[in-house]
């Protein structure tokens, strides 16, 4: 072959390698820049900016919405957060359903639908995730971004050999670095995990929180699931919790925070600030390791062939059959774990109490669907339409 | 933020050395797969992955 076609051939072939280039790039960018609405509920009285407690990640991809409702009663203060793991979709959708419908009479409520914003603009690299899930309203439909695990490497990287764990020194695995829950209480000069960790400290430190609350989800495979963790000061409020829901709406644990596992929002919170910590867990079939096809339908029905076949083979730390585990009774069982957490904690502590309204129970949620209690950003005022 | 800054000039670099490779391949197959293995560093580079 002589030059001339060599070199036509090679030019296209990095053509073809461009246009491949340029429309994942693209996939990526819009993915990655997907505004995700939040309809300001009645409840809300103020939106501040996680910056506020710590200017250092003012104008960083983590610079989150704090969503604040307070009620015309002093009381106590309470925080929510979302999106730790955004890839764990029902607490995200727990946070949309609060800052959307709540209202508080007495005390203070904090929700950041965000927590780890960084890391809802990114998929699992080699997953072959879903860019985004699709959430059906009577309106129409609303679209999040599915996130991952951890903080997006376009904003921090590269990770290190190990992760070393500030203050304690304990040595957790090399990504974890970008993992929020395993990053605190923070390092005002450490990477931007750690300082979103650092400033979420400083929030609950300057707001007195008196309770925070991580929401999460699980694979069926790891043994701490559809639980509430809790630290040593929430044992009692956790173990109640977990007897008045397991009674009246549906089986829920209760386990201690292990001392010697450092990082994780449960242990750390409760040891470096004055709030108790409590971390909920429901059933995620899209985590775990044995999955099919990682698709939108298996992020929201949570139906895997594979997943109930490791469940026959006794691999599973919870039931699974042929109805899945839809996001509907996840997001449900986030609701009612809040509900009565806040309910429990406003019995023995009046002049800290804090109390809710027009936030849907596990059984409300089931029947009419996540969708009934998401608002319409088109038919609200623009001023109350904010973006995560 | 060196650091960072380190592993974006060394992801260039890794890139370039791909577009070179191409240059001066003689098989299109291994073109091609130079191509391939480009890409993911197009994009980090790019900051769009």
């Amino acid at each position: 072959m002589n030059r001339g076609r060599q070199m036509l051939r090679k030019i296209l072939i990095l053509a073809l390698g461009l246009v491949l280039a340029f429309f994942s790039g693209l996939s990526f960018y819009r993915s990655r820049h997907l505004k995700e609405p939040v309809v300001l509920g009645p409840g809300v009285t103020q939106v501040k900016k996680l910056s506020e407690y710590f200017p250092a990640i003012r104008g960083s991809t983590n610079d989150a919405n704090v969503y604040v409702m307070a009620g015309a009663k002093p009381g106590g203060s309470i925080l929510i957060l979302g999106a730790s793991h955004p890839e764990e979709p029902a607490g995200r959708l727990t946070t949309w359903i609060l800052t959307e419908n709540a209202a508080v009479e007495q005390g203070r409520l904090f929700v950041l639908n965000s927590a780890n914003r960084s890391g809802t603009t990114v998929t699992r690299l080699g997953g072959a995730y879903p860019a985004d899930y699709t959430i059906r309203t009577a309106w129409g439909e609303q679209k999040f971004r599915t996130g991952d695990r951890w903080s997006n490497p376009l904003d921090q990287w590269p990770d290190p050999e190990v992760y070393i764990h500030y203050p304690t020194r304990q040595e957790l695995a090399y990504m974890d670095i970008r993992n929020l829950n395993r990053t605190w209480p923070g390092r005002p000069n450490g990477t931007l995990t750690e300082k979103t960790c650092y400033a979420l400290t400083q929030l609950i430190k300057e707001e007195k929180v008196d309770i925070v609350i991580d929401l999460h989800e699980a694979e069926l495979q790891y043994p701490v699931i559809s639980t509430i963790v809790a630290h040593q000061k929430g044992q009692d409020l956790a173990a109640l919790a977990s007897m008045m829901i397991s009674a009246e709406e549906f089986n829920i644990g209760m386990e201690n925070s292990p001392k010697a596992l450092r990082g994780l929002s449960h242990r750390e919170i409760g040891d470096n600030t004055g709030a108790i910590s409590l971390l909920f867990e429901t059933p995620e079939p899209f985590l775990d390791a044995t999955r099919g096809r990682t698709d939108a339908r298996l992020l929201l029905e949570g139906k895997d062939e594979f997943v109930v076949r490791a469940g026959k083979h006794g691999l599973l730390y919870e039931k699974i059959d042929d109805k899945g585990w839809p996001i509907d009774i996840r997001v449900g069982r986030h609701c009612s774990t809040i509900i009565q957490v806040l309910d429990l904690w406003s019995q023995d502590h009046a002049d800290k109490a804090v109390v809710m309204k027009n936030v849907p129970k596990y059984n409300e949620v089931v029947q009419k669907g996540v969708g009934a209690f998401l608002r319409d950003p088109a038919k609200a005022a623009p001023k109350t339409v904010y973006y995560e | 933020m060196i650091i960072t800054i380190l592993y974006y000039l060394l992801v260039a670099y890794v890139a370039s050395l791909m577009i070179w490779n191409i240059l001066k391949s003689k098989k299109w197959q291994e073109e091609v797969l130079y191509v391939i293995v480009l890409v993911p560093f197009l994009l980090r580079l790019l900051r769009l992955k």
